[in-house]
């Protein structure tokens, strides 16, 4: 909690630089375009172009905000409404434009979020008022509203002194384009963004995770999703000329969901979120500068597109790798114990006279080649769970392969007999889920077992279960030759 | 049949014996749900100090009327009166505890995160949880026996556990009247006891609780109070004097046809 705070006064910080006037002077873009890929990186690094600087910065401000509040649209499952909200600007920005037939961008500020509102009012109204829910209403609003934009804006594009208006920018995004101006709003904005939802945090957090309960608590719940709307209209329509109409929903939901994955508390995933906002904005813009003028939308896109990736492929607790490799382990953990329960049930067939096991005992045993049983012999051997003569061809367990041995047969007999007895399995159905429950078992359940079971000794085919006593034997110990012992015998 | 509570002696007795409002007090009551009413002219008083378990078959109303005490669901007529004053005056005196299903138990918090939540409605929207925030929601979940599991992610938990998650985080709201919605349900064996035992204690500590409550087999054995309900009132009272044939006959044998007919004549036209 503590931790959040020179964060939070960083990020202000940041912002409030942004703010600061440029000092190098602008150079022509055709100069910039025309140099190789090292001399522009380096250009884009240094910011001495303000145009440069606007865009870098422009991006990742855009990246703070679309993060942060796209977490909580994560988390309140509302991740189409940033797609309805976006499309639902397009008219308003066109309208913006023809208030004094310049890009002024208060005038687009003030259409495009008045248009985000009325489809947001629109969806709401379709909803309560009809039968269709909140999916169709989204659809259908988000398509006329951004068909409205598209003909406005094409409509002013063919007027003659609106040649240059620039306002296709706004479908794909070019962070070029962004001016001080511009940037200015997007800093307030994002620093609006924060602030809000720094005070406000619990309310958030509360609301977005129970709602029934906030409103139980005497919470405005309807003013606080409110407030929250209003802040994403901001934050998408600052956020469009820098990533496009089409596309500023990705920058919402992408770096929010790839937080999603790597964390499961709600304070972490709002500052990854952000920074994968930022890392993806300052990519794209990036990329777009050097890739000469490509939309810079797309590209950004693609950057959080690809940390999302990285997320779910290397995620330490959720990723698929992380996921693979745990399964990994676990069926060679289930491969061992069953190989340890074969050579078993090879000494419990010979009485437990003897304490070695043949290579070619094991693979009969496992009904596989001998080839086969020696893999696993040297599996168990790597484990310390056995140990080899000189020749390899006899298998003796140590104390730990002993005693995990006792365990999974006891852990299978006792979990049989549990489900003949109590839940009145009969007795050849319950061989093949004690199979599976065997590896699972955990120490505690099996005793809570047993008690239920009064300790019986005989599993329901007869056989011995194996009690504590052998399993905190060492293999064999004084007792060589003799039988398990088996709970009758302790008890 | 007369019930022991009824429109009659409800309004005359507004208060207990001592003066102090009754922690809950109704008043022909009318809901709807999408415009359909759900519950009809309901008028309920609830002494202090009791426990009363909320019966009655699926769709009687029952989590409706839960949610129409706290203003959750408009009403369409009558009142109702925490501790003689509206809802919204006396909502930190009101402790919940919602259905389990109601939330995303995915949702990225932890246990004590959730428990801290129900110090949110003395700390209102602004302020930050104290210490002593914290040290409440520390004992109150030392009471369900869940402080072992305080920093798990709360997706990580057994139905059982859940619950009691969310029992105590409507224990620490320290409120006097506590409205719970099926807090047994889908819950194992030992969370089901601690339960009972918690409800008793409360009780026995002045606390007066409405529990929604779906099998009738243990009803009888849970709550020394009974409201039975389906769509309407039918019958409030001791649980010795309502859980009868009759009572149950007349609150499960078949909806109150005419009743929810009328209900579904009325979301048509509107």
């Amino acid at each position: 909690m503590s931790a959040a705070r020179p964060l939070l006064l960083g990020l202000l910080l940041l912002i409030g630089l942004t703010v600061l006037p440029p000092e190098a002077r602008a150079e022509r873009i055709s100069e910039i375009k025309k140099t190789t890929f090292a001399e522009s990186a380096a250009r884009f690094f240094t910011l001495r172009d303000p145009s440069l600087r606007n865009a870098l910065i422009g991006s990742v401000l855009m990246g703070i905000s679309c993060g942060l509040l796209g977490s909580f649209l994560v988390v309140r499952k509302l991740a189409l409404m940033g797609d309805a909200l976006s499309h639902a600007v397009l008219p308003g920005v066109a309208f913006g434009f023809l208030w004094n037939m310049s890009k002024d961008p208060i005038a687009i500020f003030v259409g495009a979020t008045v248009a985000g509102l009325l489809g947001a009012g629109t969806v709401h109204l379709i909803r309560s008022t009809t039968k269709h829910k909140e999916d169709a209403a989204l659809g259908f609003v988000l398509a006329s509203f951004f068909a409205l934009g598209v003909c406005v804006i094409t409509m002013l594009n063919n007027l003659p002194n609106a040649q240059k208006s620039g306002l296709d920018k706004f479908m794909f995004g070019q962070a070029a384009a962004l001016g001080d101006q511009d940037v200015v709003l997007m800093a307030v904005v994002t620093a609006l963004v924060i602030s809000v939802l720094a005070i406000g945090f619990k309310a958030f957090a509360l609301t977005s995770f129970d709602a029934g309960f906030a409103s139980a608590i005497g919470f405005p719940t309807q003013l606080i999703h409110y407030t929250l709307m209003l802040l994403l209209a901001f934050s998408i329509v600052v956020s469009l000329q820098a990533v496009g109409v089409v596309l500023v929903s990705a920058m919402l939901i992408t770096p929010a969901a790839a937080a999603f994955l790597l964390t499961d508390r709600l304070k972490p995933m709002l500052a990854l979120s952000a920074l994968f906002g930022m890392a993806a904005g300052a990519i794209g813009s990036f990329l777009s500068f050097v890739g000469n003028d490509m939309p810079t939308g797309p590209l950004m896109v693609l950057a959080g597109s690809a940390v999302f990736a990285v997320a779910l492929l290397f995620g330490p607790r959720h990723g698929i790798v992380a996921r693979w490799l745990r399964q990994r382990s676990r069926s060679g953990r289930t491969r061992r114990e069953n190989t340890l329960k074969a050579l078993y049930h090879v000494l419990e067939r010979r009485e437990f006279k003897g304490d070695d096991v043949s290579i070619r005992e094991l693979a009969e045993q496992r009904r596989e080649t001998e080839v086969e049983a020696k893999q696993l012999a040297r599996e168990l051997v790597r484990h310390r769970l056995a140990t080899t003569n000189d020749s390899g061809e006899a298998l003796y367990l140590t104390p730990a392969g002993w005693q995990r041995a006792c365990e999974i047969v006891r852990n299978h007999r006792v979990w049989e007999l549990y489900l003949t007895n109590d839940a009145q399995y009969a007795a050849d159905h319950v061989h093949d889920d004690a199979e599976k429950v065997e590896h699972i078992l955990g120490e505690e359940t099996v005793r809570e077992i047993e008690k239920r079971l009064n300790y019986a000794t005989h599993d329901p085919h007869g056989k011995l279960i194996p009690g504590l006593a052998d399993l905190n034997a060492a293999p064999f110990s004084g007792r060589r030759g003799a039988r398990a012992t088996g709970y009758g015998a302790h008890s | 049949m007369n019930p022991p509570s009824t429109r009659q002696d409800s309004q005359v007795d507004r208060t207990s014996a001592n003066g102090a409002p009754s922690p809950l007090e109704i008043h022909d009551l009318t809901v709807a749900y999408h415009k359909k009413p759900v519950l009809y002219g309901i008028d309920l008083t609830v002494p202090a100090g009791t426990l009363v378990g909320i019966i009655g078959p699926n769709g009687a109303g029952k989590s409706t009327l839960i949610k129409a005490i706290m203003g959750q669901l408009p009403a369409t007529s009558g009142w109702v009166r925490i501790f003689g004053q509206s809802f919204k005056e006396a909502c930190t005196r009101v402790g919940y505890v919602p259905q389990r299903e109601s939330v995303d138990w995915d949702f990225p918090v932890s246990v004590m995160d959730v428990v801290l939540m129900g110090r949110y409605g003395r700390l209102g929207l602004f302020k930050r949880p104290r210490l002593e925030d914290h040290d409440i929601a520390r004992a109150c979940l030392e009471k369900v026996k869940m402080l072992p599991f305080a920093s798990r992610q709360i997706g990580n938990l057994s139905g059982g556990q859940q619950q009691r998650v969310f029992l105590a985080r409507a224990l620490a709201q320290e409120s006097d009247l506590y409205l719970m919605d099926e807090p047994f349900a889908g819950v194992d064996a030992a969370t089901e006891s601690a339960i009972v035992m918690l409800l008793q204690e409360l009780k026995t500590r002045g606390k007066t609780l409405l529990v929604v409550h779906h099998d009738l087999a243990t009803a009888k054995d849970y709550f020394d109070n009974l409201l039975l309900l389906n769509m309407r009132l039918v019958a409030f009272g001791k649980t010795a004097d309502v859980f009868t044939q009759e009572i149950l006959q007349k609150t499960y044998g078949g909806r109150l046809t005419i009743l929810s007919e009328v209900a579904d004549t009325v979301r048509r036209q509107t």
